[in-house]
């Protein structure tokens, strides 16, 4: 946005494609399954280092950018570190350093099939989510957002059964059709304006529109961005991307793709229309709408789920529209909630995730009421499980209730008692579908377990840090570097 | 010797078309040489061309000195070079294919083949550069003749399919012929840059809306716009593997380039929009055409009849990029000329060699084993597919981006839907293929004999020119606004 701020710097560009490196080295390295589960290690610290090299200067307000070619007349295929986009890359090559581990516990506890594949394509999806995260344009947000959706159909697919192969049809079909609406929501942006450059306060901000254009640009923008960031109804092929295997849900069905949607309905809100546009039009009501009404009713059917990942995929589709109303307030906390939110829920729900896959692969049990006593043999998982659970739900010190708790100063601060109200019973629905497995894995005799013990540790290290990492985000938010100030500091660009 | 740049490619192919039944010897192969020498001559003739062309203007070549609008002359401007350049370029690689499967397709034919292939460039060179109306009639009908020929050399049934075909050309043919008489009989010239001159001074003339209406309608045919399509998806389906390879990477492109030379540089862009709008009949026609041809491919289950439905489509596209009568529809139709040669003609040399390795391009009967044994050419499928449905960062995904933008331009906010549409459209039809042969294990141990095959790939002249085709997309897709700003920019017709 400011020219003197910003500096030319290729490490966003190696960011993302430190991990595409990786994969003709992971697919060369098939017959050696160490050598190969190494390079997916190397590219993971190594991507968390050239992200988390971009902290220092983006703090002091410096932007890391790199125009790379030219992919139509005057838009480049264009990266730019901004602050939201390191906060959301931070995140996302974080978890992966955790995920990658994990991954290796799972499949190979598992002995899934394909594993090649596995990893290189879980790969191709880090390199595109860290180049969603430092788009600075739409055109290239698109071109990474749809990578992003093609590398992602070998993971859903992976068990390649029936219903793995309906799951990825229906994810084909949800995220294509996305796709198509952002493109055509691009274009039209980009005939209104011109431009296509992301901006902090709005592409669309001194453009004169009227209501027969924004309305209808809003909603094919929100089709575009709502399908991945799960607002109802366009949330239905999260559920039954459930079959992929548990890793792939964890990062990718919590973290990596349902967060580049929401990311995307951030970059949406604050950075194409802004928050003048959105507030004149009314925009925010309908967005608001749609998040309200989706956090309630997923709530409502994550109750009625047994399979334990399909009550964390509804309890995701839920978490995911906390953010998208946290946008739609269009207040600094609001925004300081959402964005916190992107990087709490993750935490908590990758935690929750891991914890059902240690459980598949320990035990082979996939539905809650098979849960009853497992506690007592896998405690360090269901702790791990109980403080996720209860950072969800809100309970302090867990990071959840930081998120929850700006989530509602900005309800608070844009008059909107009704979306209070929203949140807090919400967080009921989530006490009342989490705390009964807690209650079932501690407090009911189980049956079946003799001979059982914890997961393998490729499983349990990962999920317990993640686990602990939740606990400190929530004491101490600046422990590591400032992540809080960080994500005030987002918040606040935006109104400015 | 600048001068006669534009003549030197029809005389390498004459040549070549007499040489080769000329020097008949015992090994049929040297047929194959000698036509892959000229057309590897006449591409480096044409990349010569377009640098001349580029850097110098146009060059006009006189026959025998006879000036318009008394004697014929060639024009290369950046259009009808780069056209060349795109048509010798294609047929080279496709050439290099055709060896083998020709061997085995079409035993003990490969003289007369290659000599009849040489007539059909010599056909499409012409009517891409001449400057006359009468000669390029002559051309088409050079090129109309050699392709029944080369069609009817098929499967089964593949004569009846060019019979089909030679009575739709024909009457093609005539209605172009038709056409012309009308234009000279008010004119009085047949020289295209003689009529853009006396076209406005005539503008009312009902004959001239007659003479344009027939000779649209007689290209219109042998570019297969819908509903003219007919002779199509048979002659397609059932010529021999390369012979399809051939007509459909370049067959229908030299019609869509005669129709923009019509259209656009001689009656202008104000004559076919205003005066007599047939882009606005155009249009819907190519919109049309985008539907019902790839709802068609869908209800395809053989691979080749299933990619020549989609080449309706993907005329459709084209028609409708030229309807559009703004710079970036038209930059969105020529780079589909080029993106299309380039899908289509890797598309076909898969089903090709599909088509030798297991003996059958059934849609149903691919399986995984497909895949397995045959990577390369499933890898460069892929990356076909990927381009056809439109995602980024493969070429298919720009021109659909030119187009898009260039239907927004006009606010033909159907036909933007027409083009999105058709993404998904493509996307039920190509993934279906491809989880087929990734996916899908075989029904029955038959089947999984039928491709037991005895080596990987089918050798290196059949795979060589996929993978470049492939790369070829990936570069398309990330330097098109290099070709965009340095070629097509510099075609732009007056008045757009």
């Amino acid at each position: 946005m400011n020219n003197e701020m910003s500096y030319i710097s290729y490490v966003p560009f190696l960011a993302v494609m430190v991990s595409l490196a990786a994969v003709p080295l992971i697919i060369l390295s098939d017959k050696k399954p160490n050598l190969r589960e190494s390079w997916t290690l190397i590219a993971a610290f190594v991507k968390f280092a050239l992200v988390f090299s971009l902290v220092p200067a983006a703090m002091q307000g410096y932007t890391a950018e790199v125009n790379l070619l030219e992919i139509s007349p005057g838009i480049h295929l264009a990266l730019k570190a901004d602050q939201f986009g390191i906060f959301f890359a931070l995140i996302a090559s974080g978890l992966w350093i955790f995920t990658s581990f994990y991954s290796i516990g799972y499949v190979r506890g598992n002995s899934e099939k394909k594993q090649t594949r596995y990893f290189a394509s879980f790969a191709v999806c880090l390199s595109s989510t860290i180049g969603v995260a430092f788009s600075a344009n739409l055109l290239t947000f698109i071109v990474f957002y749809e990578i992003l959706t093609i590398a992602t159909y070998p993971l859903v697919i992976h068990k390649e059964t029936p219903e793995a192969i309906s799951g990825g049809r229906k994810y084909l079909a949800y995220t294509l059709t996305a796709g198509l609406c952002l493109i055509a929501a691009s274009a039209w942006v980009y005939d209104l304006t011109g431009t296509l450059d992301f901006a902090a306060g709005g592409i669309l901000n001194h453009v004169s529109l009227s209501p027969s254009v924004a309305v209808p640009l809003f909603m094919l923008f929100l089709a575009g961005v709502g399908v991945k960031a799960g607002i109802m109804p366009l949330h239905g092929w999260l559920p039954s991307a459930m079959v992929a295997p548990t890793p792939v849900s964890a990062l990718l069905h919590a973290v990596a793709v349902v967060k580049s949607g929401v990311f995307a309905v951030i970059r949406v809100v604050g950075f194409v229309f802004g928050p003048n546009v959105m507030e004149n039009f009314n925009l925010n009501t309908i967005l608001a709408a749609f998040a309200g009404t989706t956090i309630i009713l997923a709530s409502l059917i994550a109750l009625k789920q047994d399979n334990l990942k399909a009550r964390l995929a509804y309890s995701t589709v839920g978490h995911l529209s906390y953010i998208v109303l946290g946008a739609a307030l269009l207040t600094e906390a609001g925004f300081l909630g959402g964005i916190l939110h992107i990087a709490t829920h993750a935490t908590m729900k990758i935690t929750l995730f891991f914890c059902a896959g240690a459980i598949y692969v320990n035990l082979h049990r996939e539905n809650i009421s098979q849960l009853d006593g497992i506690g007592k043999i896998m405690p360090w998982t269901m702790g791990a499980f109980t403080i996720g659970a209860m950072g969800l739900a809100g309970v302090p010190p867990v990071n959840g209730f930081l998120s929850k708790w700006f989530l509602a100063l900005g309800a608070l601060e844009a008059d909107k008692l009704f979306i209070l109200g929203i949140f807090i019973i919400s967080g009921l629905l989530n006490a009342a579908y989490f705390f009964p497995i807690v209650h079932r894995a501690f407090f009911k005799e189980g049956v079946n377990l003799e001979g059982y013990g914890e997961a393998p540790l490729f499983m349990v290290v990962p999920l317990v840090c993640t686990a602990v990492f939740s606990v400190i985000l929530g004491l101490d938010p600046d422990l590591f570097f400032n992540f809080y100030q960080f994500a005030f500091e987002i918040a606040n660009s935006l109104l400015r | 010797m600048i001068k006669n740049f534009p003549v030197i490619i029809p005389a390498i192919y004459l040549t070549a078309a007499l040489l080769i039944p000329l020097l008949r010897s015992r090994h049929e192969r040297y047929a194959h040489s000698i036509a892959l020498s000229a057309v590897f001559a006449a591409a480096l003739v044409s990349i010569n061309n377009i640098y001349y062309v580029i850097n110098n203007g146009t060059i006009h070549y006189h026959f025998g000195g006879w000036t318009p609008p008394i004697g014929i002359e060639y024009v290369l401007d950046p259009l009808s070079a780069f056209v060349v350049f795109v048509i010798n370029s294609v047929v080279f690689f496709i050439l290099i294919h055709a060896v083998k499967v020709n061997a085995i397709e079409l035993h003990s034919k490969e003289i007369p083949y290659y000599s009849v292939v040489m007539l059909m460039m010599l056909g499409f060179n012409g009517m891409i550069m001449t400057g006359d109306f009468f000669n390029l009639f002559v051309f088409l009908e050079i090129s109309s003749l050699s392709v029944y020929g080369l069609m009817a050399m098929g499967d089964r049934g593949s004569a009846f399919a060019s019979f089909r075909y030679l009575l739709l050309g024909t009457i093609g043919a005539s209605f172009f012929l038709l056409g012309l008489g009308f234009l000279y009989m008010v004119s009085g010239s047949l020289n295209m840059s003689d009529l853009k001159e006396i076209i406005p001074l005539l503008s009312n003339s009902p004959v001239l809306i007659i003479a344009l209406t027939l000779m649209v309608t007689g290209v219109g045919i042998k570019m297969a716009v819908f509903p003219l399509h007919g002779w199509l998806p048979d002659a397609y389906t059932l010529a021999s593997s390369s012979t399809s390879a051939l007509i459909a990477a370049i067959g229908t492109k030299v019609s869509a380039y005669v129709m923009i030379r019509i259209l656009f540089f001689v009656f202008g862009v104000e004559y076919v929009t205003e005066i007599f709008p047939v882009t606005l009949v155009l249009g819907w026609l190519g919109a049309a055409g985008i539907i019902y041809g790839s709802i068609l491919a869908i209800a395809q289950k053989e691979m080749k009849s299933m990619l020549a439905y989609s080449s309706v489509a993907q005329i459709g596209y084209i028609t409708l990029g030229i309807s559009m009568a703004n710079p970036l529809g038209f930059i969105g139709a020529v780079l589909h000329i080029i993106n299309h040669a380039f899908m289509k003609g890797a598309l076909f040399l898969v089903a090709a060699n599909l088509r030798i390795r297991t003996g059958h391009s059934d849609i149903s009967r691919l399986h995984k084993v497909c895949a397995k044994k045959m990577p390369v050419t499933m890898a460069c499928f892929t990356v076909a597919a990927i381009s056809m449905i439109g995602l980024p960062p493969v070429a298919g995904f720009f021109s659909k981006w030119y187009l898009v933008l260039g239907a927004v331009d006009n606010r033909q906010w159907i036909f933007m839907g027409v083009i999105l549409l058709s993404s998904l459209l493509n996307a039920v039809y190509f993934f279906r293929i491809i989880e087929n042969v990734y996916i899908k294990s075989s029904d029955s141990d038959e089947e999984m004999k039928s491709c037991t095959l005895a080596e990987d790939e089918p050798g290196f002249s059949m795979i060589g020119p996929l993978v470049l085709f492939a790369m070829t997309l990936l570069l398309l897709g990330l330097f098109n606004v290099y070709i965009v700003n340095n070629i097509i920019l510099l075609m732009m017709p007056p008045g757009l």
